[in-house]
C-alpha cells in the first residue's frame, strides 16, 4: 500500500533510473563521466526551455513561442558577437532582453485580451519566426568572437559551461518556485484562478511574470545555442517548445495548472537525453526514438491523470 | 411478505470498507413506491457511499440491494439507470450548449434513419415538461437556464428514463425559496405517480416539510428511520451528531452600538443589478442581508469587496474613502470577503491547509519576496487549532470535508486582521455540527468587535445570528429591521415587496 504511493508519487524517478538500469545492460559505455557529460550538455538547453515553460504551465498557461524565441536571440546575439565589435556582454544582456520583451508581450496580450494562452503563443511564434528572418536577412550569421563562444563550449573546472549554467538557473527557478510569495502565486493562480483571485492576489502580474520567466529563460536557451553552435541560425529551435512542454509534462507538470515541480522537469528533460542517449549507444536509428519518446510523452500523462484519480 | 410488496427498493446489511475504514456498517434500509423518503446525516455519516453503491459505482463487500424483487448484483451505472434508478446531482452534469430537450435526450435521440429528429424530441420533451407542470421552453439552450430550471431539466430526464427510484443529492442548496416552492410541487407530481424518492439534504426545515419518513446514519451505521412526524428538531439532530447541541442560536442580548460606524456604503449602484443601497455596521455588529435568491444581495457583497465593478456610490472604512477597489485594496482596508462558492471562488484544492490559510497574508509573512516559513507554520497552525479545523495543516484543501474547508477559508480571512467580514452563505452544504461551529464562530468574531455582514438564504440563520437585517428586493434596499422586528413573516413581507 504504501510502497504503492511510493511509486506513484516518485514514479518518475522509479522510470528514470530504470532506463538506466537497461541501457547501461546493453551499453558499456553508458555509465561513463565521459557520457555523462554529453548527456548533460545536450539536455541543457531543452531544460532550460522546460524550467521556463513549468512556470508558465503550472499558472494554467502555455508557451508555444519558446523555439521561435531561441531564434530571435540568437541571430540578434550573433549580430552584436562578431568579434572587435561588441564586449561579449552586449549580446548577452540584448540577447535575454530580447527573451524579456518577447515574453512580456505574451503575457500582455494573455492578460489584456483573454485569449486562450495557446492561440497568444501560437501568434507570437509566426511572428517571432519572422522577426528572426527578417533581423538575419534569411541567411545564418557566423564569425562569433571566442568569448561569444565559450558560453556554448567552453570548460570551466572540466565543466562544460552550459552544465554550470544549467544548474544555477535550476537552483534559482527552485527557490523561485518554493521558496518565495512570487511560487505561491503561481501555484494558487493554476490551481484556482478566481480563488486566487479573491484571495488577493494579482493574477494578471502573476501571469505576466511567468511569460516573462519563459521569455527570459528562451533568451538564454537562445544565446547558448548560438555559441555553442558558433552561428545564429534564423531557423534554429523549431519544435523546441515541444521538446520543452514535453519535458514538463513527462516531469509531472499537470497542464490543467497547479501542478508541477522544477526537479521534476529537470528529470524529465534528462529523461528525454538519456533515452536518446542510450537509443544512439544501441545504434537505434532517430526514427525509431521518435516513436519511443511519444510512446514515453503519453505513458507519463496516463499514469498521471491515473494518480490523480486515485486521489 | 406484504412489506417485501410495497418496497420497490430493500437494502439488507449493506457493508462497505475502504483501506479498513468501515464506511459503511450492516446498512439496511427500505424505500415504498411513491414516498419521499430523506437520508439524513453529517459528512462521513455514509450517505455518499450508500448512493454510490446504489447508482453502481462502487460495489458492495457484502449485503444485498433487492430492486423490485430482484437482486442486484456488481451492476454498472448504465444497468441502474435502465432498471430506473436516477440520480439528481448536486453539481449538475449536462451540456450548456445543447437546448433542454436535447440534453434530456442525450444518448437516446429519436432518428429517422440517420438524421435526427429534431421536432420530435422538443415534442417528447414538451409532454414531459407539461406532465411536470414546467414553465419554461424545452428548446432554450441549458446555459440560458437557472440553477432551478436546470434541476428540473434533470427530473425530466430521469422521467424520461422511466426512473422509479429519484436519488436527490443536497436539491435545494442553490435554489431560492421560490424555486424550493415549485421543486416541491413537482417532488410531490413525482409520488402521485408512484416515484420513490430518496431525499439527501442537511437542511431540517426542508425535511420536516417534505419527507415521509427520515432515516438517519452516523460513522457508516444506521441509527433510526422513522416517520417524520415522530422526529422533532432536537431528536433528529442529536440522532444525526450522537449528542445533544442546545442553543442553536443562544439569545444575544441586544446589541447597542457606540462609538462611530467602522464601515458605511452610500448611494451603492450597479446598472441593472442593484441601487442606492444605503448602510451603516458598527464594530461588534452582525449585520445580515436577506432576499430572494436573485435580488442582489451577493452582487452587492462582490462589489464591496471589488470583485465586481459597480457605477456609483463610495464605501467607507473607519471614515475613511476607500479609493480603488479590488480584492486587494478591500484586505488592505480590513475587509474581507468569503464566497458562497467554495469550490470555483474559494479554495486552492492542491494547496495544503497552511499554504491556504496564508495565502491572503503574504505580505504579513514574507520579507523581500521570500516566505518565512517558520511564520507561516505558526500562524496557520494557530489558526487550525482556533477554529478546530479536523486537518493535518499538510493536507492538501481538495481532501478536506466540506466544513473543514470553510474554517479553512474563515481561517484565511481573520489571518488578514479583518474589521469587517463578509460571509456569503457560510453553511450551505456543510453539516450540522460543522454549521453550530459556524454559528459559535460568528459570535466569537462579533465579541471580538468585528463587524460581519452575514448573507444567507437560510432565515432561521439570519433571525437568529443578526443585530440588524436588509432586506434587499430586486436590487434595492426595501427596509432595514432591527433586531427585535426581525422574524421569517417581516422578511418573506419585504422580500417579495
Amino acid at each position: 500500500m504504501r510502497l504503492v504511493n511510493y511509486l506513484r508519487e516518485y514514479g518518475i524517478f522509479f522510470a528514470f533510473f530504470l532506463i538506466c538500469l537497461v541501457i547501461s545492460i546493453f551499453s558499456s559505455q553508458f555509465l561513463t563521466v565521459a557520457n555523462w557529460t554529453i548527456i548533460f550538455t545536450q539536455v541543457s538547453i531543452n531544460a532550460l526551455l522546460a524550467f521556463g515553460v513549468t512556470f508558465v504551465i503550472i499558472t494554467g498557461g502555455i508557451d508555444l513561442s519558446l523555439g521561435s524565441m531561441v531564434a530571435v536571440v540568437g541571430v540578434l546575439a550573433a549580430i552584436m558577437a562578431h568579434p572587435g565589435d561588441y564586449p561579449v556582454i552586449v549580446p548577452i544582456v540584448i540577447g535575454l532582453f530580447a527573451g524579456v520583451i518577447m515574453g512580456a508581450f505574451n503575457g500582455f496580450v494573455v492578460t489584456k485580451s483573454k485569449i486562450a494562452p495557446f492561440i497568444v503563443t501560437l501568434g507570437t511564434m509566426t511572428i517571432a519566426r519572422g522577426l528572426a528572418l527578417i533581423i538575419s536577412k534569411g541567411r545564418p550569421i557566423s564569425n562569433l568572437s571566442d568569448s561569444f563562444n565559450f558560453i556554448g563550449g567552453g570548460v570551466v573546472l572540466g565543466i562544460p559551461f552550459p552544465i554550470i549554467i544549467l544548474i544555477f538557473v535550476f537552483i534559482i527557478c527552485v527557490i523561485l518556485l518554493n521558496k518565495t510569495v512570487l511560487g505561491r502565486y503561481i501555484y494558487a493562480v493554476g490551481g484556482n484562478e478566481l480563488a486566487a483571485i479573491a484571495s488577493g492576489v494579482n493574477v494578471n502580474k502573476i501571469k505576466m511574470t511567468v511569460y516573462i520567466i519563459s521569455g527570459l529563460l528562451a533568451g538564454l536557451a537562445g544565446i547558448l545555442l548560438t555559441a555553442r553552435v558558433t552561428t545564429g541560425q534564423p531557423n534554429a529551435g523549431a519544435g523546441f517548445e515541444l521538446d520543452a512542454i514535453a519535458a514538463a509534462v513527462i516531469g509531472g507538470t499537470s497542464t490543467k495548472g497547479g501542478i508541477g515541480t522544477i526537479g521534476g522537469t529537470f528529470l524529465g528533460a534528462l529523461l528525454i537525453g538519456v533515452i536518446n542517449n542510450g537509443l544512439d549507444l544501441m545504434n537505434v536509428t532517430s526514427y525509431y526514438q521518435q516513436v519511443v519518446m511519444g510512446i514515453i510523452i503519453i505513458g507519463a500523462v496516463v499514469l498521471d491523470s491515473w494518480n490523480q484519480r486515485k486521489e | 411478505m406484504p412489506e417485501n410488496q410495497i418496497n420497490i427498493l430493500k437494502v439488507t446489511n449493506l457493508s462497505k470498507s475502504f483501506g479498513g475504514i468501515k464506511a459503511l456498517d450492516n446498512i439496511s434500509f427500505g424505500l415504498e413506491k411513491g414516498e419521499v423518503h430523506a437520508l439524513m446525516g453529517e459528512n462521513g455519516a455514509g450517505k455518499s457511499t450508500f448512493m454510490k453503491i446504489l447508482m453502481g459505482l462502487i460495489q458492495s463487500d457484502s449485503g444485498e440491494v433487492i430492486f423490485e424483487g430482484e437482486k442486484l448484483a456488481k451492476t454498472s451505472v448504465n444497468e441502474m439507470l435502465k432498471k430506473g434508478i436516477s440520480m439528481i446531482h448536486q453539481e449538475m452534469l449536462n451540456v450548456p450548449e445543447l437546448t433542454a430537450a436535447q440534453n434530456i435526450f442525450l444518448g437516446q435521440e429519436t432518428k429517422n434513419n440517420f438524421w435526427l429528429n429534431e421536432s420530435k424530441t422538443n415534442n417528447k420533451a414538451k409532454q414531459l415538461f407539461d406532465a411536470l407542470e414546467l414553465s419554461f421552453k424545452p428548446t432554450l439552450k441549458i446555459k440560458h437556464l437557472s440553477i432551478a430550471e436546470q434541476q428540473m431539466v434533470e427530473i425530466a430526464k430521469a422521467i424520461s428514463n422511466d426512473a422509479k427510484v429519484i436519488i436527490m443529492d443536497e436539491p435545494t442548496s442553490a435554489l431560492s425559496e421560490i424555486e424550493v416552492a415549485t421543486l416541491f410541487k413537482i417532488i410531490n407530481k413525482l409520488k402521485s405517480i408512484g416515484v420513490a424518492i430518496i431525499y439527501i439534504s442537511h437542511k431540517l426545515e426542508e425535511v420536516f416539510t417534505i419527507a415521509d419518513r427520515i432515516t438517519v446514519l452516523r460513522d457508516g451505521t444506521h441509527i433510526t428511520t422513522q416517520k417524520t412526524e415522530d422526529f422533532n428538531r432536537n431528536n433528529l439532530i442529536m440522532s444525526m451528531v450522537g449528542r445533544e447541541i442546545k442553543d442553536l442560536f443562544s439569545e444575544n442580548e441586544v446589541f447597542i452600538k457606540s462609538g462611530e460606524p467602522i464601515f458605511s456604503v452610500n448611494n451603492f449602484t450597479k446598472r441593472g443589478k442593484f441601487s442606492d443601497i444605503n448602510f451603516e455596521i458598527w464594530p461588534g455588529e452582525v449585520f445580515g442581508f436577506a432576499g430572494l435568491m436573485g435580488a442582489g444581495r451577493t452582487e452587492i457583497a462582490r462589489a464591496i469587496f471589488g470583485l465586481d465593478t459597480f457605477d456609483a456610490g463610495e464605501i467607507k472604512i473607519n471614515g475613511e474613502k476607500v479609493s480603488k477597489h479590488s480584492p486587494q485594496e478591500a484586505i488592505k482596508n480590513n475587509i474581507v470577503y468569503i464566497s458562497e462558492d467554495r469550490k470555483t471562488e474559494g479554495f486552492i484544492p492542491e494547496l495544503t491547509v497552511n499554504e491556504n490559510i496564508s495565502l491572503s497574508s503574504m505580505a504579513n509573512i514574507s520579507k523581500n519576496g521570500f516566505i518565512q516559513k517558520g511564520k507561516e507554520a505558526e500562524q496557520s497552525n494557530k489558526m487550525v487549532i482556533d477554529l478546530k479545523i479536523k486537518a493535518t495543516s499538510h493536507q492538501k484543501l481538495k481532501n478536506l470535508s466540506g466544513g473543514n474547508q470553510q474554517k479553512v477559508l474563515i481561517g484565511k480571512a481573520l489571518l488578514t486582521n479583518p474589521k469587517v467580514i463578509i460571509l456569503d452563505e457560510p453553511t450551505r452544504g456543510i453539516d450540522v455540527a460543522a454549521k453550530f461551529e459556524i454559528y459559535r464562530l460568528i459570535k466569537e468574531l462579533k465579541a471580538k468587535g468585528l463587524a460581519v455582514i452575514l448573507l444567507s438564504s437560510e432565515l432561521p440563520e439570519i433571525i437568529g445570528l443578526c443585530d440588524r437585517v436588509m432586506v434587499i428586493s430586486k436590487g434595492k434596499n426595501t427596509i432595514i429591521l432591527p433586531k427585535k422586528e426581525v422574524n421569517q413573516e417581516k422578511i418573506m413581507h419585504y422580500a417579495v415587496s
